[in-house]
């Protein structure tokens, strides 16, 4: 089974990253960007097993480790 | 055969070579071994070049523990039972493709070097040299390279203290970064890589071997050209945090005595680290390739030897103390693998499994290499003629110039750049970037270490004896200008393709007058590094010698720092006033000429100079000292002002003290052996007199006063504009990298 | 008194901590490996600044699950002194013992100078020995100090009085100009609730001797060694 977990700074906090990023892109001429926003995705393989049971197992890792739940958001996609 | 010597042509072997490594060998080498004999004899590693000419540095001296060559890096003896360990090296190559990870992972080769012989690094410095601030790509060379070189040296909690950034259009699109590293042990801790004693096992230690950073010596060893680009895989990522482990767990073994030799697997990774290891000792080697560690799959012997993964060292374990070696690299969750023996004799036997890889005479590889005597061909030197210096119209308002090159790159505040690196970390840095040298203190001794890391560019290329002379006399004024005792040096040589004998010629004239400024300051050379082919499609940068010299204070209460103390302090300026203005800053930033004659160079001067500032700063007479370099007098006035913390002006007086010469070659003149002091008023009779003692001129030129730097019809600014000028200069290129 | 201070693979400001311990203040003071489990016997510990596990997933991430975290966070849920500096508050706040997160600097980039940082609260066991609205001096190093909370918690902060360093001008002024890192409401350290464990990104243990050009960080730990005396 393979997880990839998308990990970027909640809304409510400022990125810096992706501010300079946005500035970037606008000096290099790129007109009409909004917003950029940047983050982090893991790729995991994992041993085959009970998908739901393996999706609970991941997501609390997420909430443990992957990802810090004062300041970021993660979203799980299962790859097949 | 036709075959086997087109691929030993494909890899930096000549015809001669491969004649003469078939001939002992008694047969075709094949093609692990081509690579092997090809990597080891390349520039990079073998300095087939450049050794001819280094031999004429002065390499002897009392307090010498390791000669150059002897070592991954030099060592000196500096008393109460302590050594410092230090050397330079070049990282411009890599840095020019990938300037972060090319700049990190030099400094972190540089690191290796020092912590192989035992010692803990405690300071880096580096020169970096880049093209025009104003282009964008300039720009992002200084971002990544300054970003890389503080990411390694933070992370590895070593300070990043000094050194010194140039800009010159000369280096556009060839940056140069040297990294030096500074080390201090025990004098009896002091390991070599020299491997010893016959079935003593052969330690893989660190990282895994991967196909990155794939024939980065012979890389090195190529013009930079548009096809270095495609060469991208020949860069390395760099892992600070794995080399933390590294380095504590190395000192951990040294300290329980079990290792025999160490080295870095560095340049010509696997290859170069074992043979080499192995010459040092006269010992032989065999080692099982399938046992080294491996990233990728499918990796040939060819690969494996010839790869530079960063961050793996090689280790000769004392034989019975294996458990306890393993059980110090498990602490520091280390992946450490037996992979060989030291064998009798001098034969290097390569293994791959079961099947022989290579097997080939230790000798051969590491002392075979072919010695090039290049030709040299001497190129006149471009001079601003009298007739010229006439002719140059002189500026109306002077403190308009002394602007000019406050805010110009080179003479600036490098602010921006060292306050990304931690410079503090340790808690040694008693003097931080930003003076003449950087100080740190010995813990436990009353001693400070004093170093400073300075090339002259334009001076050599101008006129290559002079600009080695220079190179030298400057880093030892920068150390005598703290009060400390200039002990030893090391460099790095940056200069074009040597295959052309112009190039050739400035590089010999160059060490000639290194090794001779050398000799008489009683510097010896420990070591350094040589670093040929930078060129770029618009032809080779100015020929830049690096030299990082270490001094020791003594009494580290005794220290003298650059800023004015207090209003009232007499100035005075000691050595000769002449009427210099070539090759200066001045010339450059003002007419936009680059032409000598490069400033004279007396060296028992120089030296009765660093004397006498270990005099002055023994009896405790001098309150504040600055040399004078780039930009001359009025940038020296102008730092000694801005570096005060109380932000003390100077009055210049009128007066014969000028010996009627244009306020052009006195201001910006950068005349040699002159170091500008202040004193309180009753000293100065004291302070003028020690400098007569010791053969040498001095005047009083002005006092403290004020806050602005006053030279009545002639210059006027205040200490509050120029210290915006020259701390903001960068910030206004390159934009804040923080707030204020 | 006794001082552990806690030493993770990465840490970098241990020797300096223990040298300003022992050498400065005459403290009795030893590392503790991070592997180390059941501390007894200590007045104090410290988890000194460096780039724990090379900071390689997010600063202190790594580290906050070492052996040695599970008996720093009973020892801290006893009330035991603790003091996170730089990295070390970092992985206090990835063990939920402070609260609160770090971002990277606004600027992006590394930052290594002294700053000038107000006392907002000099009746905590870490600041006794300070002024209530004193500046002070001490120097900052680190990628990522930009400190950051919810609004909620920014003001239980605020009303419980556990900001206890502030970045501020000379004058004590709260000025984006003096916030070097973009911290929200110019935060330089924190203590929790019960107030036995600090967490600051400032380097008391740099400030600590007149040689090194200030000594404003030494009072943090006199403070600490008056506090448990008495």
């Amino acid at each position: 089974m393979h997880a990839r977990v998308f990990v970027s700074l909640k809304r409510s906090v400022l990125d810096p990253q992706g501010k300079a990023v946005r500035g970037a892109l606008e000096t290099l001429g790129l007109k009409g960007i909004e917003d950029v926003r940047q983050g982090k995705f893991f790729d995991l393989e994992l041993a085959d097993g009970d998908p739901a049971e393996r999706g609970r197992e991941l997501d609390s890792l997420c909430q443990k480790l992957l990802a810090n739940p004062v300041i970021e958001d993660y979203r799980i996609e299962w790859v097949t | 055969m036709m075959m086997e010597q087109n691929v030993a042509q494909s890899l930096g072997l000549t015809e001669e070579a491969f004649m003469k490594i078939a001939g002992v060998l008694g047969r075709e080498p094949n093609v692990t071994e081509l690579g092997m004999f090809g990597v080891m004899y390349s520039e990079h590693c073998s300095y087939a070049s450049s050794k001819p000419v280094l031999k004429v540095f002065p390499t002897e001296g009392s307090r010498l523990l390791v000669r150059a060559g002897e070592g991954d890096a030099g060592v000196i003896d500096i008393g109460e039972g302590l050594a410092l360990v230090f050397k330079i090296e070049s990282h411009n190559h890599p840095s020019a493709v990938e300037p972060f990870q090319g700049a990190a992972t030099g400094v972190g080769g540089i690191i290796r070097d020092v912590f192989t012989m035992g010692a803990r690094p405690i300071a880096l410095l580096n020169s970096l040299r880049f093209g025009r601030l104003e282009s964008p790509r300039t720009q992002q060379l200084v971002r990544g390279v300054v970003g890389g070189i503080g990411f390694y040296g933070n992370v590895m909690g070593i300070p990043t203290v000094g050194g010194e950034v140039v800009f010159d259009e000369t280096y556009d699109g060839n940056p140069l970064v040297n990294a030096m590293c500074v080390g201090v042990m025990k004098a009896e801790e002091l390991t070599r890589a020299r491997a010893e004693g016959e079935h003593n096992p052969v330690f893989y230690v660190g990282a895994t071997t991967g196909r990155d950073g794939l024939g980065g010596a012979s890389f090195a060893s190529r013009d930079l050209s548009e096809a270095s680009s495609a060469d991208r895989p020949a860069v390395q990522v760099g892992d600070p945090f794995l080399e933390k482990l590294l380095l504590e767990a190395c000192l951990e073994l040294i300290q329980e005595g079990v290792v025999v030799s160490m080295k870095d697997m560095g340049a010509a990774g696997l290859v170069c680290s074992t043979s080499e290891s192995a010459a040092a000792g006269g010992v032989g080697m065999k080692i099982d390739l399938e046992k080294v560690p491996r990233r990728a799959q499918g990796m040939t012997p060819y690969e494996i030897l010839l790869s530079e993964s960063q961050e793996r060292m090689l280790l000769v374990i004392r034989k019975g103390e294996e458990q306890r070696a393993r059980r110090i690299f498990e602490k520091w969750d280390l992946e450490a693998v037996e992979i060989g023996r030291v064998t009798d004799g001098d034969r290097f036997l390569v293994m791959n499994g079961s099947e022989v890889a290579a097997d080939v005479p230790v000798s051969l590889l590491t002392r075979g290499a072919p010695v090039y005597e290049r030709e040299a061909r001497e190129v006149p030197q471009p001079v601003l003629s009298d007739e010229e210096r006439r002719k140059l119209p002189q500026p109306r308002d002077w403190g308009a110039v002394l602007d000019r090159l406050l805010d110009s790159p080179t003479i600036a505040s490098k602010r921006w750049v060292w306050e990304q690196y931690d410079h503090m970390v340790r808690t040694n840095t008693v003097v931080p970037p930003g003076a003449d040298a950087a100080v740190l203190r010995l813990k436990g001794t009353r001693m400070a270490l004093a170093v400073t890391c300075d090339g002259s560019g334009r001076y050599t290329a101008l006129d290559p004896y002079r600009g080695g002379l220079l190179a030298v006399a400057e880093s030892y004024r920068n150390l005598a200008a703290c009060g400390a005792e200039p002990l030893a040096i090391t460099n790095g040589l940056n200069f074009g393709n040597p295959q052309k004998p112009e190039v050739f010629w400035q590089f010999k004239r160059c060490v000639e007058g290194m090794a001779e400024a050398c000799r008489v300051l009683e510097t010896p050379v420990t070591g350094g590094n040589v670093s040929f082919y930078n060129e770029n499609p618009a032809g080779a940068v100015d020929p830049t010698p690096i030299v990082g010299m270490v001094g020791i204070l003594r009494d580290a209460d005794r220290i003298l720092t650059t800023g004015f103390k207090e209003q009232g302090d007499v100035v005075l300026l000691v050595g000769h006033l002449r009427d210099e203005i070539g090759a200066s800053e001045y010339l450059k930033v003002i007419f936009g000429r680059k032409l000598g004659p490069v400033p004279m160079v007396n060296l028992p001067e120089e030296k009765a100079l660093g004397s006498l500032m270990l005099d002055l700063a023994g009896r405790g007479l001098v309150r504040s000292s600055h040399d004078l370099s780039e930009g001359g007098l009025a940038v020296a006035l102008a730092e000694c002002a801005i570096k005060s913390s109380e932000g003390v002006g100077v009055k210049i007086e009128a007066g014969h003290w000028t010996q009627g010469l244009g306020w052009d070659a006195l201001l910006f003149g950068e005349g040699a052996g002159r170091m500008l002091l202040t004193a309180k008023q009753e000293h100065e009779k004291e302070v003028l007199e020690a400098a007569s003692r010791h053969g040498l001129p001095a005047r009083r030129i002005g006092i403290c006063h004020g806050r602005e730097i006053l030279i009545e019809r002639v210059l006027q600014r205040s200490v509050e504009e120029m210290r915006h000028l020259y701390e903001g200069a960068f910030t206004r290129r390159l934009g804040e990298t923080h707030v204020r | 008194m006794k001082f552990g201070v806690i030493v993770f693979p990465g840490t970098k400001c241990d020797h300096d901590c223990l040298q300003v311990l022992r050498e400065v203040l005459g403290q009795e003071a030893r590392p503790v490996w991070h592997k180390e489990t059941g501390l007894a016997g200590f007045d104090c510990l410290v988890l000194p600044g460096g780039f724990s596990y090379g900071d390689y997933l997010r600063t202190g991430a790594i580290a906050r699950f070492s052996p040695v975290m599970e008996t720093v966070i009973q020892y801290a849920e006893r009330g035991g002194a603790v003091i996170g500096i730089c990295n070390g508050f970092q992985i206090l706040l990835e063990a939920g013992l402070l609260p609160g997160a770090m971002l990277r600097n606004r600027t992006l980039s590394f930052i290594c100078r002294d700053v000038t940082l107000r006392v907002d609260n000099a009746q905590t066991l870490f600041s006794s020995l300070y002024r209530a609205g004193e500046v002070i001096r001490m120097p900052i190093a680190h990628g990522e100090g930009n400190y950051y909370a919810d609004s909620e918690t920014l003001a239980r902060l605020l009303g419980r009085r556990q900001i206890v360093l502030r970045y501020a001008s000379p004058e004590g002024e709260l000025t984006e100009r003096d916030n070097p890192n973009g911290s929200l409401a110019s935060i330089a350290g924190i203590v929790n609730e019960r107030g036995n464990v600090l967490g600051l990104m400032p380097h008391p243990e740099r400030a600590s001797e007149a040689a090194l050009g200030g000594e404003d960080g030494r009072r943090l730990f006199e403070s600490l060694i008056h506090s448990l005396k008495t």
